[in-house]
This record gives structure tokens, sequence and C-alpha cells, in this order.
């Protein structure tokens, strides 16, 4: 679907230099990779957003009229469980990591570009038997998966969508993989740890994360699988099983795996604050250290989803003590973002406003997770609503805004096209006003006690539903202009040069799209990164 | 129930709400700041250093204002912030997670998609849970198939209800009324309508209520007869001071530490009582042989409920008496509060009647 303009004489990039179907299916290169993820988890987050689209249609009114409990059961889960495994997860490691991790190294490609290749296959097979599931009638576990439910009481497909998210799991372990290796053995001459953008070190984090986070997920699904498929019994009383030891083990992996998607995207941030505000982060080994503090200790506070469900009154303080431990880097790198646009010279652009936004909810998103460790506040929150506002401020507000601002940054590097500024602005704004219409309400609500995952709700929660409801509605069109102008940038678009930013980034040295080795000349460095030299401004929109 | 459309709070309606409250309202207030602070911040600077014209970026210099020392205070400061409120949480948590120890039992089983739940003095009710004012209320929860979670947002607290284990929440309703149950643990089909409803009622009108729905006798009574039924009785003794050998005696048993064949000591608990009827083999008593046979799949949760009672009411604390109820304490003042809807309701339902269709779709 992506072809070149007709230009001729022009040096051959990455995405002209073959056009056949075949040629992309099997392409070695990182950046064909990135794009064919971005295809694959832009249609997913298209099936999730319809999920949750249906959701809030369906809450608009107390009664259930749209549809009916168990499809609405459904509905969650399958909001839930493709959001997560199919989007968030692979979003921007996939793809913008893909894409411009060898780029900002001054490498030719990852270290292993066939795992790279077969990371996508993998991903695209668990995407199949989750597909299978959505088509077959859908699985209403939710994308938790408690014990016993999920082993013997759901009528749903649990085995084909545990098995899905077990085969997809191993995708982003072989992508976190290569990123290792690729960060140890790739970069350019002079590219010193201290000298590599904040972006690499937090897909550094993101990827010890996803090689020792996932494989307990995927143990525990096999463990599902087992009990559910063959009566043996690990979490289900009734076959002498514990259903709390399922939620430890996938607390083990779910904590963690919430900062698989939340650390790239606060690398995407730096990067775009650095370069709007044209001054070196402030504060970079903070920064830097900062993702690898959030990734150690990501691993140790699982236990604060368990504050209810029997745990011991003094391993939860273990665990309430470390949540606000954790909390700590995240506020270290808010203040940081703040304070490097301090005397910078600033520029509001699109991506700029994404960055602000992700700012802005990641703060309320961050700081509403105080409340839920707090272990006295958690009893009455936990599993309301406000827990479901918590996560999508994190998710939603954090992840994807920090998606939509890197593909705004990085489009023209991507494709060598210029977006239209006025519409990407507006799309922003919608996005962020549509966003908090939407979830806003939603802690209220909790603080009311309405139940998370309700059906049917009491008619005093109707006002706050509806306003929810509305905003969603908003922010559905906040997604839907972007798709519009982004495909349409592709043949109409200006043609961005080789840096529209004025970014120091090594990814901006090249040309826009980028020849398929990267660089004609292997780069040499000889300063840090984020070294604004005085130049020629390119003003852009 | 609320009857406005549009609050911010739920009704506060136990000895531990006002305390919640309280802390959560900290929390809003140090979220509303720095929320705002960045914000402000954000927008500042943006608007105050924003490029003019052609204007050259300056070159890189990183610590120009404070360094090292501002990395310090915006980390610590938050650190002391969130100390509070670990430290605030985690006594309003020691507060629920120790029931005081004269509270009134009330046991409740969860099942697919249903509140059951029995008094001691024999009362049975679903969905619908009455309670005393101003006093201390421990539940026992148990489930039959899944998690379920008792909620009620009015006292501010929940626990999760688990199959094959109890689980205590205890309370202190302040305020008479009739306030949600919820379950908040998401459990299958007819999970949102897994609702039900507390009523805080006069001490004088629950008396009224209790007596009314005690026909079938006190739980420890139903108990004893379940016991008699499946014929505990012909091995473990049950009057004081007696043993046969073969197994061992039940009266004053509850409460107390038994000392087990392999060393052990466990506390004479209601999961112990649990454990031992539905899995003998797990913990044998020092002194006695691996000889009592399972008695999973013949009691429900239920029956289990009232044989814990029954071994209770033998035991050292109130050994002579297995019925009985002492009347519940009276309390001044209640008498001014008005009574709601609560009176109204005084008769039992029979159990087993109402409920969602509850077929079992395993």
């Amino acid at each position: 679907m992506i072809t070149a303009p007709p230009i001729v004489e022009k040096p051959k990039n990455y995405l002209n230099v073959q056009s056949t179907l075949k040629s992309w299916l099997l392409t070695y290169d990182h950046k064909r990779i990135g794009i064919l993820y971005l295809i694959a988890v832009t249609f997913f987050f298209a099936v999730g957003g319809f999920f949750a689209a249906m959701i809030r249609l369906e809450l608009a009114t107390p009664a259930g009229d749209l549809v009916e409990s168990n499809v609405y059961n459904k509905l969650f889960t399958m909001h839930g469980i493709v959001m997560v495994f199919l989007f968030l997860i692979p979003s921007i490691p996939a793809v913008l990591g893909n894409f411009l991790l060898p780029l900002m190294i001054g490498a030719k490609d990852v270290a292993f570009p066939r795992l790279n290749l077969l990371s996508w296959y993998v991903y695209m097979t668990g995407g199949l038997f989750i597909t299978y599931v959505l088509l077959t009638g859908g699985v209403d576990t939710g994308w938790t998966f408690y014990t016993p439910f999920s082993t013997s009481y759901s009528n749903g497909y649990v085995i084909a969508a545990g098995l899905g998210i077990f085969i997809a799991g191993f995708s982003s372990i072989l992508t976190g993989l290569n990123f290792i290796v690729t960060i140890h053995r790739m970069r350019a001459p002079g590219l010193t740890w201290f000298r590599l953008p904040l972006f690499v070190w937090a897909h550094y984090a993101t990827s010890m994360i996803q090689v020792l986070g996932t494989p307990v997920i995927a143990v525990t699904l096999f463990l599902l699988v087992l009990e559910r498929g063959f009566h043996i019994g690990f979490f289900d009383p009734a076959y002498g099983g514990d259903p709390v030891l399922f939620q430890h083990l996938f607390w083990f992996y779910s904590h963690p795996a919430v900062y698989i998607m939340i650390l790239p995207s606060m690398g995407v941030v730096t990067e775009i604050v650095s370069t709007f505000s044209s001054k070196k982060p402030y504060g970079y080994t903070f920064i830097a250290f900062s993702s690898i503090a959030i990734a150690v200790f990501g691993f140790l506070v699982w236990g604060h989803h368990l504050f209810v469900a029997s745990q011991s009154v003094y391993a939860g303080m273990v665990f309430s003590i470390l949540s606000y431990i954790v909390a700590i880097p995240s506020a270290i790198k808010v203040f940081n973002w703040t304070a490097t646009m301090y005397k910078g010279s600033v520029r509001v652009t699109t991506p700029m406003l994404y960055a602000f936004g992700f700012i802005g909810l990641f703060t309320v998103g961050g700081l509403t997770g105080l409340f839920l460790s707090s272990m006295g506040m958690d009893v009455h929150l936990t599993d309301t609503y406000f827990v479901v506002a918590h996560f999508h401020y994190v998710m939603v507000g954090g992840a994807i805004m920090g998606f939509l601002g890197g593909i705004h940054y990085w489009w023209p590097k991507m494709t060598g096209k210029m977006y239209p500024d006025g519409w990407s602005k507006i799309s922003a704004i919608i996005v962020f006003l549509g966003f908090n219409l939407t979830f806003f309400p939603q802690f209220l609500l909790g603080y009311m006690g309405m139940p998370r995952r309700y059906h049917v709700y009491p008619a005093e929660f109707q006002v706050l539903n509806v306003l929810s409801s509305a905003g969603a509605s908003i922010l559905a069109l906040g997604y839907l202009i972007p798709f519009i102008y982004l495909f349409w940038s592709l043949k109409y678009g200006e043609d961005a040069g080789p840096n529209p930013w004025g970014s120091p980034g090594l990814e901006w040295q090249t040309s826009s799209p980028p020849p398929p080795d990267n660089f004609e000349v292997t780069p040499v460095v000889t300063e840090e990164a984020y070294t604004y030299k005085k130049q020629e401004v390119v003003q852009v929109g | 129930m609320p009857e406005r459309s549009f609050q911010l709070f739920p009704e506060n309606a136990s000895t531990i709400a006002g305390q919640v409250d309280g802390l959560y309202l900290y929390l809003v207030l140090v979220s509303a700041f720095f929320s705002l602070l960045i914000a402000f911040l954000v927008i500042f600077f943006a608007v105050r250093y924003r490029r003019k014209g052609n204007e050259v970026p300056q070159p890189a210099d990183e610590h120009s204002i404070g360094g090292m020392v501002l990395e310090i205070v915006w980390s610590v400061i938050p650190l002391g912030l969130s100390m509070v409120m670990f430290g605030w949480g985690a006594m309003i948590f020691f507060t629920e997670s120790r029931p005081p120890a004269d509270a009134m039992d009330i046991y409740v089983t969860g099942k697919q998609w249903m509140w059951k739940i029995q008094h001691n003095e024999g009362a049975r009710e679903i969905n619908e849970l009455h309670i005393p004012i101003n006093r201390d209320i421990r539940l026992t929860l148990t489930s039959e198939d899944v998690i379920h979670d008792f909620y009620v947002p009015a006292f501010r607290t929940k626990t999760d209800v688990l199959p094959g284990k109890y689980t205590t929440e205890w309370f202190k309703p302040t305020k008479i009324g009739a306030y949600h149950i919820f379950c908040a643990e998401y459990c299958g089909t007819k999970h949102s309508g897994m609702i039900g409803t507390v009523y805080v009622m006069s001490a004088a009108d629950y008396d009224k209520w209790l007596a009314a729905g005690s026909g079938e006798g006190s739980m420890a009574e139903q108990g004893q007869s379940l016991f008699n039924q499946l014929g505990c009785g012909t091995c473990h003794p049950s009057v004081l001071n007696q043993n046969n050998g073969r197994c061992p005696n039940l009266s004053g048993l509850f409460g107390t530490t038994v000392e087990l064949k392999d060393g052990s000591k466990v506390r004479a608990d209601e999961s112990y009582i649990r454990e031992s009827i539905l899995y003998p083999q797990a913990k044998i008593v020092g002194g006695y042989d691996d000889i009592m046979p399972t008695f999973k799949g013949l009691i429900s949760e239920d029956g289990l409920l009232k044989l814990v009672e029954y071994v209770k009411s033998i035991g050292p604390k109130n050994g002579s008496q297995t019925s009985a109820p002492a009347a519940p304490v009276q309390t001044t003042g209640t008498s001014t509060t008005p009574v709601t809807q609560p009176a109204a309701r005084p008769q039992t339902r029979p159990a087993q009647q109402a409920g969602a269709a509850a077929a079992g779709n395993r």
C-alpha cells in the first residue's frame, strides 16, 4: 500500500528500493518491519476501539438495553485483550523502536534481522488466534483471566485466547532480545552509553522487562490451559489448587507490562520536548537511570493488586511502600521534562502538543496511582471505575499520546512527507479534550462505588456515565482525523527533507525516507546527544 | 438509597468511612497541587520561551538552574508526601483487617449470582443483610464457585470472597438506612446482577426482625443436627473432657492452639475447622491417626458454616450455651434516630427462593 512517488534521479530509499509484496513480507530491513508492525497494530487498535465504542454505547443508560450481559462481558474482555496484548505492548517498541533504534545509534540494522522478521510473524500468529476467538464467539473472562472462573466456569474460548497471548508474547521477547544486543553491540564509533538518546535508554529498560517478564505470563497461561483443558489442578480449589496463586503469577508479569507500555512513550516524549525546546533534556542521567529504576522496581510491586485478595497485612505493607518507591522515578521524569523547556526555544508543533498532553495526563494517571497504592484507600477503590480511570490515564493518556506524538514526530522521517499542520493540531486538541471528558468522570464514579465490569448499574450513576460516553465519541473523532490526513500526506504531503524539525539526533542526519542501509557512510559520533548548534532554522508549520 | 443523581461521595455510614474520606481529601489535595503546578509551568514556559521569528537556538547549557540540588528537592518532597499516604493508608488498613474480638458474627456465602447470608440466631436471607446500628459486625465469607467480592461503598470496605477459603470483613454501621451491596470481583454473566442491600436498623427493630426469622433454630442448633446426621458424633466426643482415643474431642476446642502430629501448632479457627472436615488428612492432631474420611462433596458451604458455628458454640468461650444469643447491646441515642425503610421489611425471605436464575453453567 505504500508506494513511493515516481520521482526520477533520486537515490533509492527503503520504501522504493523494491516494491513487490514479497519484498515486504520477506524483508529483513528493520524499517520495513517497523512499517509492517505499524499496519498490524493500527488494525488491532481499530478493532479494540470498536469494542470500546460498543461498551460506552451500552453504558449510556443504566439498563442492559443494547446487548445482553454475556455479549457485554465479551466486549470488555476482547477490548482489554486486543488493546493490551496486540496494541499497547508492541505499539511503540515494535513500530518506532524497530524503525528508529538502528538509525539513532548509527547502525545498518538490528543485531538479528531474521529474528526481527520472525517476531512479526509470531505476533501475527498470536493475532490470528485472537481473531479466531473474536470470530467464533469470543471469551468472557476479562483480560485478567482470573481463576477459577477462567479455568472451570467460563463458556468462552479461553484456551484459544490464552494460546494467542502465549504466542504473541514470544514476539515481544524476540524484540526485546534484539534491542538489548543491538544497543550493546551495534553503536556507531564514538557513541558511548551516555551519548545515547534517552529514547534508546527507555527502550533498553523496556527490553529488560520484555525478556525477563514475558516468560512468566507464558508459563502462567500455559498452566491455565492445562487446568482448563486437562483438569490438572493449579488454581481451582476443586482440583486442590489456589485461585490467588494465579493472581500473583499474572500480576508478576502484568504489572511490569504496564511499564513495557509506558517507558517507550516516556522516551518519545523526552525526544520531542528536547527537540522543540532546542535544549538538551534537563537531567539527562536522572532520566536515563529513572528508566532503569522503573524497570527494576516495577518487578517488585505486583502485590498491590491483591490488597483485598486475602494477602497478609504485612506483605501488603511491603508492596504498598515499594509502589511509592517506583512512583518517584516517574515524578523525576515529569519534573525534568518541564525544566527542559525553561529558557528553551519552544515551538508548539503537533508532536509537542501530544507531548504536553502526555505530561498532563500521565501526571494525573500517576498521581491517582498513589491513591491505589495506599492500602486503606485501595480497599474502597479497587475493582471500581476509579481503577479503570487510573489505568486509562496511564495507558491511553500516557502510552497512546506518546505513540501518536512519536508517529507525528517521525512521520517525516518514515515517509519523507509532511502532514497538514492545522488539521493535526486540531486533532491533537480534540484527543486531549475527548480523553478527559471520557475518563475524568470515571474517577468520580469509582469513588461513588460503581464497580467495574458492570453491564447494568444503579440509576444514580447515569449522569457521569453519559458524560463519559459523550467524551468517548469525541475521542473517537480525534483518532479518526489523523488516520485520514496521514494517509492523505503519503500522496499529497509536502516533501519533508532530511531534518524538518532541526534536531541533532542521528536519525535526522540521513535522508528522508532513509536509504536501505540507513547511512551512506557510517557516522562517527564526537559529542553528546542533543548538542544544538547555531544552525539555520528550518521553520515548519 | 441515594436519590440525588449527582454526588461526589457515597453515604458515610460506618466508623471507617470518615477516615477513608479524610485520606481521600489529602490525596486529592496533593494531586491537585502537583497537576496544576505542572500544567501551569508547561503552559507558562511554552508561552514565555516560545521561539520568536528565526531566533537561533541557544547552545546547550544543561544546568542553567540548580542542577543536582533541584533533582534532590523534587525527589525528596514527593517521597515525603507519599510516605504519609503509605502510613495513613496502612493505619486504616490495619483497623480494617482486625475485627474487634466481641464483634457479632454473620456468615456470607457467595455463589453465581447471589449472596446467601446466615445469622447466628438462625435467620437467613438472600441479597439482603439486616444489621443493628452501632454494633461491630464481623462477616465470615466464602464462595461456592468463583471469586466474588463483598463491597459496601457506604462502609468504604470490601473483601474478596474466595472458594475454598474463609475471609473476614468487619464494620460498625453508624447511620440507619439502606445501602448498596455490590459484587466487586468479576464473576461471570450476571456479575452486575449480584447486588443487594444492607439494612442498618435500630437495635430494637433488629431484634424484632431476627425473632421473626429464627424458626429453624440457631445456626449452632442446625449445625448440631447436621453433626448428628452426618455421624460425626459417633467418633468425635462433644462433651467436655471425654476422650475415646480415636478422634479429638471437639468440646472446648475452638480458638485454642492445637499441636499437630508433625509438631507444628495451629490455631483452631474457622478455616481450620473447615479444612479438617473437607481435607482431614491435611492436619492430623498429635496422638491421632489419619482415619477420618473426607466430607468433601457431602456438605454445602452453608452447612459447613453451621458446623463451624456448632463447634464454636461448644468452644471454651461459650461451651455452656448452644442457642439463645445474647441480646444485642442496647445503645443509647439510637432511639432518637428516625427509622427509615428497614422496619418495613421484618419478615425473613425463605431461603433458596430469591436470586437470579443461578443455574450453574460450568
